[in-house]
């Protein structure tokens, strides 16, 4: 019920974030989903991409410092009050968010929310408990 | 093993009556022969006879560097020209280089004490040495390269630079002793990750390192990466070039001096007074055999302190600690004296950070500035900010406890500081002209 996704440190200095994108483009990677973290002076890039493995070693021969975390991808209803029902039930059971961003493609008539959990398998049993729509792994890539 | 029992192992007493005899001899040579010496003694009022114990030492005037400026090129040469068969030169970083010359039986003498270390590091015979100080004006290749070949070993004579050709011939030709700077040996272990090359099964034995200040925890790390025994070697162009001093392999403490060649002091460096044996101070030393370019009093500007206690390995000469930096790499940021290898020490003790870093010095609105640019790797890296922000926490708190001065911390991507193949650039010091 996991999805991976691969975070790459990136130096605030002009020129690396094309270089990323580049190098992924260069071996046919396709970016599936991505959110930018940044401080004054480093950023990290996540990614959902089509093909991982291969982007992490792409990335890593090229010199970046990348690794790879489980993230959880949850569909949201699109309608107010959509996000707040599913953060509801994270809260209630104490389930913590360290970040969460939305991806690009809709899955049906929903949004879909990449969330990063500090226990991802709690966040799943209640969500899916909760009648929430958790997305398989290879559906994400393949979106 | 030892190289030359008979030198190696004389008792204190007979050390130092060779020391007096060569001392004495040495002194009425370059006053003889050197106008500068002549003046200066003139000037502090002591002639050779006046030296009638070691103790006398501490009468006669400091020599520095830049009484070798003064004098250059051949000023403080002690023979005619006609007998200096080798002359080298280190780099003039401010102007002029300085400038040596050795008469043949200087080059002997040198090749002898690069034995002598190369030996006390755990060399035999039968070794492969592989020489990447650079060869050239720098006194590191070629004076590592006579001892190599006077103690009988095959010596391969790379010098620096050109890393991939170094990780090839070091495998294919089965290298055993590596002699480098210690920056220079992390880095070759990273360039041969990067061929797929694990540096730790070739079959290097032991690393002679030096010509930088390191530390006691980069030994640890290089002797962890490299799979080696990591010698400290100490020498200056000044006064001979590498083999200076050296640690012996059976003790890794304390660099033997070679004390039938040269007299150590150790004084304050403000006020110039010699300070009791064992305490902490700037390293002078003065040269009982050179004849080509002899110094008295030399001032070399690096910090450290006698160890008189006998070594186990059994050799008798006086051993100094590990330089602790040079007078003139300590830095003073807000009045807080720094030396790069302090925070070193800071940085090799932290997981997930790589053993490259560079300090940026700076002042603004006449405060002195300190950040430290550490490279993170993928031990340390994380897809969340906050462990990467409590890693430069970290760092900056340790570097607060140990140092008392507060810095900015920076971290940067693996491999972005530049990699030196020789002498490691740590700091860069942007207050100057400001």
């Amino acid at each position: 019920m996991k999805v991976e996704q691969i975070s790459i440190f990136i130096e605030n200095k002009s020129g690396r974030l094309a270089e990323v994108t580049e190098a992924l483009g260069d071996m046919g990677v396709n970016i599936r989903a991505l959110s930018l973290a940044d401080t004054s002076d480093f950023g990290i890039l996540r990614l959902i991409v089509d093909k991982t493995d291969l982007a992490k070693a792409t990335l890593k021969e090229r010199g970046f410092t990348v690794n790879k975390t489980e993230v959880v991808a949850v569909e949201v209803p699109d309608r107010p009050k959509g996000l707040f029902g599913i953060l509801e039930i994270l809260d209630r059971a104490q389930v913590n968010v360290e970040y969460m961003y939305a991806f690009v493609e809709r899955c049906g008539g929903n949004a879909v929310i990449i969330f990063r959990f500090d226990n991802p398998e709690e966040a799943i049993k209640v969500l899916t408990q909760n009648k929430v729509n958790v997305l398989q792994g290879s559906r994400i890539y393949s979106m | 093993m030892i190289w030359n029992d008979d030198f190696e192992t004389l008792p204190r007493e007979a050390i130092e009556s060779l020391q007096l005899k060569r001392l004495k001899q040495t002194l009425e040579r370059v006053y003889a022969t050197v106008p500068f010496y002549r003046e200066s003694f003139q000037k502090a009022g002591v002639t050779p006879d006046a030296i009638k114990s070691l103790d006398d030492l501490r009468r006669l005037p400091f020599t520095l560097k830049q009484d070798m400026r003064d004098n250059y090129p051949y000023g403080l040469f002690a023979v005619p020209l006609d007998q200096i068969v080798r002359i080298h030169a280190s780099s003039g970083t401010t102007g002029k280089p300085t400038v040596v010359g050795y008469t043949r039986r200087d080059i002997d003498m040198w090749a002898e004490l690069m034995a002598r270390s190369f030996v006390a590091a755990g060399a035999h015979r039968g070794d492969v040495i592989h020489n990447a100080y650079g060869y050239g004006l720098f006194t590191g290749g070629l004076g590592a390269h006579y001892g190599a070949e006077k103690l009988g070993a095959s010596v391969i004579p790379m010098s620096g630079g050109n890393t991939k050709k170094q990780i090839m011939i070091m495998q294919d030709f089965g290298s055993t002793i590596l002699t480098c700077t210690p920056s220079y040996s992390l880095y070759l272990a990273e360039a041969a990750a990067d061929e797929g090359i694990n540096i730790r099964d070739l079959k290097l034995r032991v690393g002679i390192f030096g010509a930088e200040p390191w530390t006691e925890e980069i030994r640890n790390e290089i002797e962890e990466k490299l799979n080696i025994k990591a010698i400290d070697i100490y020498g200056l162009s000044e006064i001979l070039g590498p083999g200076v001093a050296i640690e012996c392999h059976q003790a890794q403490h304390g660099l033997h001096i070679w004390e039938d060649h040269f007299i150590p002091e150790i004084i304050n460096p403000d006020t110039g007074e010699v300070l009791p044996v064992g305490e902490t101070g700037e390293l002078v030393i003065t040269t009982i055999t050179k004849e080509g370019i002899p110094m008295i009093r030399y001032r070399t500007r690096d910090i450290t302190r006698l160890i008189p206690e006998p070594c186990i390995c059994g050799r008798t000469h006086v051993r100094i600690a590990r330089m602790s930096g040079r007078s003139d790499d300590m830095l003073i940021i807000r009045g807080v004296n720094v030396f790069p290898s302090q925070i070193e020490s800071v940085l090799v003790g932290i997981d997930g950070i790589e053993p490259h870093y560079q300090l940026i010095v700076d002042r603004e609105e006449n405060l002195d500035t300190l950040e430290i640019q550490v490279e993170v790797n993928e031990k340390a890296f994380s897809d969340e900010i906050k462990v990467l922000q409590d890693l430069s926490d970290r760092i900056r708190r340790e570097i607060k406890d140990v140092l008392g001065v507060t810095s900015k911390v920076r971290l940067v991507e693996p491999k972005s500081i530049t990699r030196s193949e020789g002498k490691a650039q740590r700091v860069i010091d942007r207050r100057k002209g400001k």
